[in-house]
């Protein structure tokens, strides 16, 4: 395929697009403000006397600006994206509506709480549907995205061994196949971690994990383990893990990060966690924003809950009042504060206007969907991929490159290639327990249809490989706006920021 | 001069009592591009089985451990600016750091080369 | 359910195709007991009219301070967005994106990384920023965090003037670190001595412009006495709309600038999200927490943009990863970002000017109230009045009188009886003439 080089750049629709600082009309704003009213100044000594070095722009530019770069980006609004781990399911438009109105956008977080009631009202329902879906006693609604929420819970379980007398307690032990923020949250509560290896099942072995609960004694601050599993699998043995557990003395955190798969079919309490939580962006339904904002309330066992961080919105008879202090009332044995202000609280309008909107049938039900996608592309994709581990799957389904032995074409290079299919390649080498790991989560977004035009493709795809076309895969993506980026170059002399070219810096030099 | 090898897959070329330390062909084909290497500064003490180094990919970072106990004579001030040289001529120019050896009986513990041959065998068995 | 696409012919064709004859024994996997015991006293599915009135009813119950004379601060402001803003960060492919992890199909997001890094960079004259953290608390500990691991030391001093939430964040973080984190009493009348306070055994000072009770201080001296002991100058800016007039961190001599840029994102919303900033020198670079967008070309030589020097994250470093921050604010990062490229260096000065006017005008009108003084002697658009009185009182009756007029002392610093009188007060641009004539009536009828 030819095709026309053009003098801008730009190819039909697909616009190339400077810098904002290479947009500069230097004194141009598009924010017309209203007069400066005529004050003696109180700046003291530290009034600014260079400028900040910000382009200026009108408003049509600025707009033009980031419609087009919004145009590089695929999203799940434009289609599928079976981001394995991440759920990404359907924004609706009503959380949003919701968010602004001007009865949560436009509080304060310090205007006195009798002015604040509603915003109370909204913490205190989100909270009361977290811990009816989980059964668990607590929700520190503070944290501000998973990874925070695990620092939340570790922290409490630290909190908790050292009012025990247990400070011994220091080891964290995980899975290989944990996402990379469990050990990292670990470190950052002082503990060591210690890591188990999966089953050929893809689960954790109870018979390792009790030799290692034996092995560290009363050493072991607690176990962590995401289920449904980094493989998509539930963890059968859950409740004996959690018993397991309980008998060495440790506290059972479970990385909430999958709850999509069983929202609504069973509570975690009746599995015998103690601590887990809950992305509001994936499975509550909030935007993923390009990387957040999300939320992590956690959800706490009887044990955890004193040490739940502030602030704790508190029912008092008809109204609400709000523990902002470790150490007074509620809050007697808080851990402290986590975050500012009452948390990620547009977050939590936007989830709570999906859950009242779902209902305790909507939810059961996408559940439902969403393992049923899985299972569906699982048992059609089989027919050239290979799979990892037998199922059923719980909401994702994870193949290996086994297919792709002696093709020459890698588990990236399928991923790119389906970038030119038009869909957003599903999470790569994630697992790190699966060779080459494909993980597809198709959440209970998508139609039959789509899920039929992503098999179509995939299939397409696999059969190119076998037949021994590796180069056409080494060369995608080629329809995207961009194709492969060099990411060692980036690494290797970081670029971070814009800088002014050198003939503007020697220009400036000269005046 | 001899060659030792470490199972981290480090090496050490030993001329009297001083040795050079560097990571192996196998070990910088498994990272792929070297973006970044920190060598450690002379003066260093390091025991054996000690994080010395860091070297990194795009995709991986991994410590590089000193394969014997001593001080740090020199770290090799070319691979900050350019890591590419691991990737390039990893058991030569681009070497990690020099170091003079507390107790040269630690080499014993070390494969020789034909030792380290065999070791790589078998793990990509 | 409308956000259900399958229908029942639709799964009945999927289950035969998997070869099971119900979604349940697709959950078989799952323990009976806890099957068994699952009932969840909810309400079932509603329709989005009746989402609309539940959630309607309970926000009318809040006093918006669109709708009423609003004077507060402490870290979280009202301005006015201009109504572009909204409409470019509610366009699908901006909100409904996941993390840049596939650059290809990203370069929108990356490039309005690359642009906030720059644009944070440029207004806290630091040399280099990241793509933004949870907000500006957990900002400032990840800095002392930071702090720690560049010098090696476990020690860190917090000035009495950094906000509460920023302390009180800090020292939970580094509970159980062996990290001290030692934090001045506050104290809104007397300078405190910090630099009598450096010792050899610590990694950084911790201070806050404009301070907490809205002074405005040169700590160029500061930072000089800090990297004379190998000491890191962590700055926090609570209200970045300050640096359009102030001096930055940067010229003062920060090592590490960590703020809320809320301020100049959008609406308050009770207080998140918001989003962290974090900007640092080039030297320090390996040690910054959080992602980062660098720029680099593509297979066809195109300039683009991919996140880079990964190995400091925890999806690559796990437990040695700088921090195990994974999701961070994306959305309200691209929000601030365009507010800023809206603005410009002309509009950012003007809004900064007017809110300094603001702020003055309203200052000289309540230092004339019976009773009344104004503590700090330069500020931005943030001060604090000491009252007759204590000042959670007069805030409730002010509020009854339908002005929300700043934020009391005491609801921070309850064990300082010292401290019950203080209020502080805010004015941006959104003040009008209007309202700060009913807050000083409401004030006067307040305090007689």
């Amino acid at each position: 395929m030819t095709r026309p080089t053009t003098a801008s750049g730009h190819k039909g629709l697909q616009f190339e697009q400077n810098l904002i600082f290479e947009q500069n009309t230097p004194g141009a704003t598009a924010v017309d403000l209203p007069p400066v009213p005529v004050a003696k100044q109180r700046l003291g000594e530290v009034k600014r006397h260079t400028p900040v070095g910000l382009p200026g722009m009108s408003e049509p530019e600025v707009v033009r600006h980031y419609t087009r770069l919004s145009q590089k980006n695929y999203s799940i609004d434009s289609g599928f994206y079976p981001l394995g781990s991440c759920t990404m399911k359907h924004n609706p438009r009503l959380n949003e509506k919701m968010a602004r109105l001007p009865g949560f956008a436009e509080i304060h977080p310090f205007q006195p709480v009798s002015t604040a009631q509603g915003a109370m009202e909204l913490i205190d329902t989100c909270a009361h549907w977290l811990l009816e879906l989980t059964g668990m006693s607590a929700v520190a609604m503070s944290p501000a995205a998973g990874a925070h929420g695990e620092f939340c819970g570790l922290m409490c379980i630290h909190a908790a061994h050292d009012a025990n007398g247990q400070a011994q307690r220091k080891v964290i032990i995980v899975p290989e196949s944990a996402h990379g923020t469990n050990p990292a949250t670990a470190a950052l509560c002082g503990y060591t971690v210690e890591s188990i290896p999966a089953n050929a099942d893809g689960r954790v072995d109870i018979a390792v994990l009790r030799a290692k609960l034996a092995e560290h004694g009363d050493t072991v601050a607690a176990v962590m383990i995401t289920n449904p599993n980094t493989c998509g699998l539930f963890e059968r043995e859950c409740i004996e893990i959690a018993d397991a557990v309980h008998a060495a003395g440790a506290f059972f955190y479970m990385d909430g990060a999958n709850f999509n798969a069983i929202v609504g079919r069973l509570r975690i309490a009746d599995l015998g966690v103690d601590a887990m939580h809950i992305n509001l962006h994936k499975t509550f339904s909030t935007p993923h924003g390009g990387g957040g904002p999300g939320a992590g309330p956690t959800v706490l066992s009887a044990k955890l809950a004193p040490f739940a961080p502030v602030p704790m919105v508190v029912k008092s008879g008809e109204g609400y009042t709000v523990e902002e202090h470790a150490g007074f009332g509620v809050a007697k044995q808080a851990l402290g504060r986590m975050k500012g202000y009452h948390g990620q609280f547009g977050v939590f309008v936007r989830a709570l206007s999906y859950m009242m909107s779902m209902g305790a049938d909507g939810l059961k039900q996408a559940s439902g969907d969403a393992v049923l996608n899985a299972n569906y592309l699982m048992a059609r994709l089989s027919a050239e991929l290979t799979p990892a581990f037998a199922g059923p799957c719980m909401h994702e389904c994870v193949f290996d490159d086994r297919f792709l032995k002696g093709t020459g074409v890698t588990t990236l290079d399928i991923a790119k290639a389906l970038i030119d299919e038009g869909f957003h390649p599903p999470t790569i080498y994630f697992p790190l327990v699966v060779h080459g790991a494909l993980l597809i989560e198709p959440t209970e977004t998508e139609s039959k249809q789509a899920l039929d035009q992503f098999v179509t493709s995939m299939l397409s795809l696999a059969r190119k490989a076998k037949e021994g076309r590796a180069a056409e895969f080494q060369a995608a993506p080629q329809l995207s706006p961009r194709r492969r980026l060099d990411e060692t170059k980036a690494a290797r002399r970081p670029i971070l920021r814009w800088t002014p070219p050198a003939s503007d810096k020697a220009q400036q030099a000269a005046e | 001069m001899s060659l030792h090898f470490t199972k981290d897959h480090e090496w050490i070329s030993v001329d009297g009592k001083v040795g050079t330390v560097g990571i192996t062909q196998y070990a910088q084909a498994q990272l792929g591009d070297i973006v970044f290497v920190e060598v450690p500064a002379g003066g260093k003490a390091l025991k054996a089985g000690g994080e010395a180094a860091v070297v990194e990919s795009v995709k991986a970072a991994s410590e590089v451990y000193s394969p014997v106990s001593g001080t740090v004579k020199e770290g090799n001030a070319a691979l900050p600016d350019a890591p590419q040289i691991v990737n390039e001529d990893p058991q030569g120019a681009g070497w990690f750091f020099k170091i003079e050896l507390a107790d040269a009986g630690e080499l014993s513990g070390l494969m020789d080369e034909a030792a380290y041959a065999k070791y790589l065998a078998e793990l990509s068995a | 359910m409308r956000y259900l696409p399958l229908s029942e012919t639709n799964r009945r064709d999927m289950l035969a195709q998997i070869g099971v004859s119900s979604v349940d024994e697709l959950f078989r996997d799952l323990p009976k007991k806890a099957l068994a015991a699952a009932s969840f006293n909810l309400p079932n599915t509603m329709s989005e009219i009746e989402v609309e009135r539940a959630l309607g009813v309970m926000a009318a119950k809040n006093m918006n301070c669109a709708a009423a004379p609003a004077f507060l601060g402490c870290g979280n402001y009202r301005h006015h967005t201009p109504a572009s803003l909204d409409y470019i960060i509610q366009r699908g492919e901006f909100l409904t994106a996941y993390t840049p992890y596939q650059p290809e199909i990203a370069q929108g997001t990356l490039q309005a990384i690359f642009e906030f890094q720059t644009q944070v960079a440029l207004i806290t004259g630091m040399e280099v920023a990241n793509a933004s953290m949870y907000d500006g608390a957990t900002a400032c500990a990840e800095a002392v965090a930071m702090a720690c691991r560049v010098t090696k030391r476990s020690h860190a001093l917090v000035s009495g003037r950094v906000h509460p939430h920023y302390r009180d964040v800090t020292q939970t973080q580094m509970k159980f670190l062996d990290v001290e984190v030692e934090c001045l009493a506050p104290d809104p009348y007397a300078v405190e001595d910090l630099i009598g306070r450096i010792t050899p055994d610590l990694a950084c000072v911790v201070v806050q412009t404009p301070g907490f009770f809205g002074h405005l201080t040169d700590y160029t001296t500061l930072g000089e006495a800090c990297h004379k002991a190998g000491v890191l100058l962590v700055v926090c800016v609570t209200e970045p709309v300050s640096l359009g007039l102030v001096k930055s961190p940067g010229e003062m001599g920060a090592d590490i600038v960590v703020g809320e840029g809320q301020s100049l994102a959008g609406p308050m919303t009770f207080g998140g999200p918001g989003v962290g900033l974090f900007a640092t020198r080039e030297k320090f670079l390996r040690q910054m927490p959080g992602r980062l967008c660098g720029e680099t070309t593509d297979e066809d030589g195109r300039r683009g943009w991919v996140l880079t020097l990964s190995t400091r994250e925890q999806h690559i470093r796990r437990e040695k990863a700088t921090s195990n921050i994974c999701t961070n604010s994306g959305l309200i990062a691209l929000a601030f970002s365009v507010h800023m490229t809206l603005l410009g260096d002309a509009g950012f000065q003007r809004l900064a000017e007017l809110n300094h006017a603001t702020a003055c005008q309203l200052a000289d009108k309540l230092e004339a109230v019976k009773g009344v003084k104004l503590v700090p002697s330069a500020f931005f658009n943030e001060f604090t009045l000491a009252l007759p009185k204590p000042a959670a009182e007069v805030v409730e009756a002010l509020a009854k009188k339908g002005v929300l007029g700043g934020v009391p002392a005491s609801r921070f610093y309850p064990t300082y009886p010292e401290l019950a009188n203080l209020l502080i007060v805010a004015a941006t641009e959104t003040n009008s003439a209007d309202d700060q004539i009913k807050f000083v009536k409401a004030l006067t009828e307040v305090l007689s």
